[in-house]
């Protein structure tokens, strides 16, 4: 049984501002991830990979199809559960890591990645000490753990955000180009993360440009460009 | 995890009109809302948001609809069958109301001990160390210096002023706290230290709080749900970021593509 499934999913943007334009991205978009299987997007700059993942996530509605999401025991339809429902399986069951931080103002480097954690219920001593062990990982210095990352370097306000986004050991895991303008090191650290959690049994939909990374980690690739509406 | 109370809401707000006159105010609006959500009403001004909000803290009648609320004993009682006592208590203790002018949520001829002690009284507490020691607990927690107890709000900065009315409003660890334009009329630094507080105060204590603002980047920053309003209706409501980064409506359309980039 998938841990996610996507089936004949389609969407399409209206623009109202510009008088109504329709603008179809995708359709039929059908795949499967299995536990422990990566399987990595492809596609030419514009196909609607981050915006399969934005709908997996939840943060584009789906127009039609299915999105099935495993929960525990349960299997949810994110195209049509209520808010309360995508928040619920957000925090148990989905992980979406994006190479933008969205910095919060004032809070620590450290506190944002112990963040997720706390969240799901951790206290804030193990929250901060796994957060702390995952900055290391990314080789963040240690000085700089204290102080909220808004004026960090982009490199590490991305290492930040993979910290954070890859510390919860979510069963699934939506990765949007974890490694672009990542140096080798850090590279290497991510490609490490992924075969982890693919051993621990998580199903990961990864978007990689890095050839290879995506050798790395993938099991299967999905040419997206077979979903793309004929413009 | 979760307990069965937990999957019951926590309000629920069915089919809410209000008309002044003959003019529409907020029309048939409903929602649920369950304990630690954190909802933003955005909207401009006239949109219907501050009508929402005052009809949901029972500061004024729907024309039409009804507030149903679960107590902590787990009854669900319809706001307007309740007693006058009854709702000013559950203003006191059960709810808090964070005003945009602190002017108007603080006493501002009392100190700040006492601003914050007043509502440990109203819920019956009487021993004098122990409220002052709480008081000063929750200044702390709101960042307002220990030495500042005894003075009054008139002597604090804006900033101050608005923390020191969320530490009243939180001392009573209410279920469900109302803001309205918490952070409207602060400077942007002061803003951000308000919006971080919040933020920590609210996911900490796990509050319910319904949150009306202008400001798209202060409801993505604090809100898990979102309703957009216009003219008195709810045109658009779901997850925050999922309004926010693929709005429906024209008009949640305009809002979003209006913030300026920074």
């Amino acid at each position: 049984m998938p841990a996610l499934e996507l089936k004949d999913v389609a969407k399409t943007f209206t623009m109202h501002l510009q008088g109504g334009l329709k603008l179809s991205v995708l359709r039929d978009v059908t795949f499967a991830a299995e536990p422990g299987q990566c399987v990595v997007l492809t596609g030419p700059s514009g196909a609607g990979k981050s915006s399969i993942l934005k709908l997996i996530y939840g943060n584009y509605r789906c127009d039609e199809g299915a999105i099935l999401v495993r929960d525990g025991d349960t299997t949810v339809d994110l195209a049509v559960a209520a808010p309360r429902r995508i928040l619920a399986v957000r925090r148990r069951a989905l992980g979406y890591v994006t190479q933008f931080l969205r910095a919060v103002p004032r809070v620590s480097a450290l506190d944002i990645v112990a963040e997720p954690l706390i969240a799901e219920g951790a206290a804030a001593d193990e929250a901060k000490g796994r957060a702390a062990a995952m900055l290391k990982r990314f080789n963040v210095p240690e000085r700089l753990w204290s102080l909220p990352p808004a004026t960090f370097s982009g490199g590490e306000q991305q290492r930040i955000n993979l910290a954070r986004g890859l510390l919860p050991e979510h069963p699934i895991l939506l990765l949007d180009e974890p490694t672009a303008s990542l140096d080798a090191r850090n590279r290497a650290v991510v490609v490490d993360i992924v075969r982890e959690r693919k051993a621990r049994g998580a199903a990961i939909v990864a978007i990689v440009h890095d050839e290879q990374v995506r050798d790395d980690i993938a099991d299967v690739a999905v040419d997206v460009t077979r979903f793309a509406t004929a413009a | 995890m979760m307990s069965d109370e937990n999957d019951r809401p926590l309000l629920v707000a069915e089919g809410l009109t209000k008309y002044y006159g003959r003019q529409l105010g907020c029309r048939d609006a409903s929602f649920e809302l369950y304990e630690g959500e954190v909802m933003a009403v955005v909207g401009e001004s006239g949109s219907g948001k501050s009508t929402l909000l005052q009809l949901l803290s029972t500061q004024i009648e729907p024309s039409e609809g009804r507030v149903l609320y679960r107590m902590r004993d787990g009854a669900v009682k319809s706001l307007w069958d309740m007693t006058e006592p009854e709702r000013r208590f559950l203003l006191r203790t059960d709810w808090g109301y964070v005003h945009q002018d602190p002017q108007h949520g603080l006493r501002m001829g009392v100190s700040a001990g006492g601003n914050v002690g007043e509502r440990l009284m109203a819920v019956g507490q009487r021993n004098y160390g122990n409220i002052r020691a709480v008081a000063a607990d929750w200044l702390g927690r709101v960042e307002i210096p220990q030495d500042r107890i005894d003075d009054t709000p008139r002597t604090y900065s804006g900033g101050m002023r608005q923390r020191l009315q969320i530490a009243r409003n939180l001392v009573t660890a209410p279920r469900l706290i109302f803001m309205d334009e918490p952070t409207g009329g602060l400077d942007v630094s002061v803003q951000a230290r308000l919006l971080d507080l919040l933020r920590r105060i609210v996911s900490e204590m796990r509050i319910a709080a319904i949150v009306v603002t202008h400001d798209l980047a202060v409801a993505r920053l604090l809100s898990n749900r979102i309703m957009v309003m216009k003219g008195g209706e709810v045109i658009e409501a779901g997850l925050t970021d999922q309004v926010l980064d693929d709005p429906h409506q024209p008009y949640t359309q305009l809002l979003v593509s209006s913030i300026l980039p920074v």
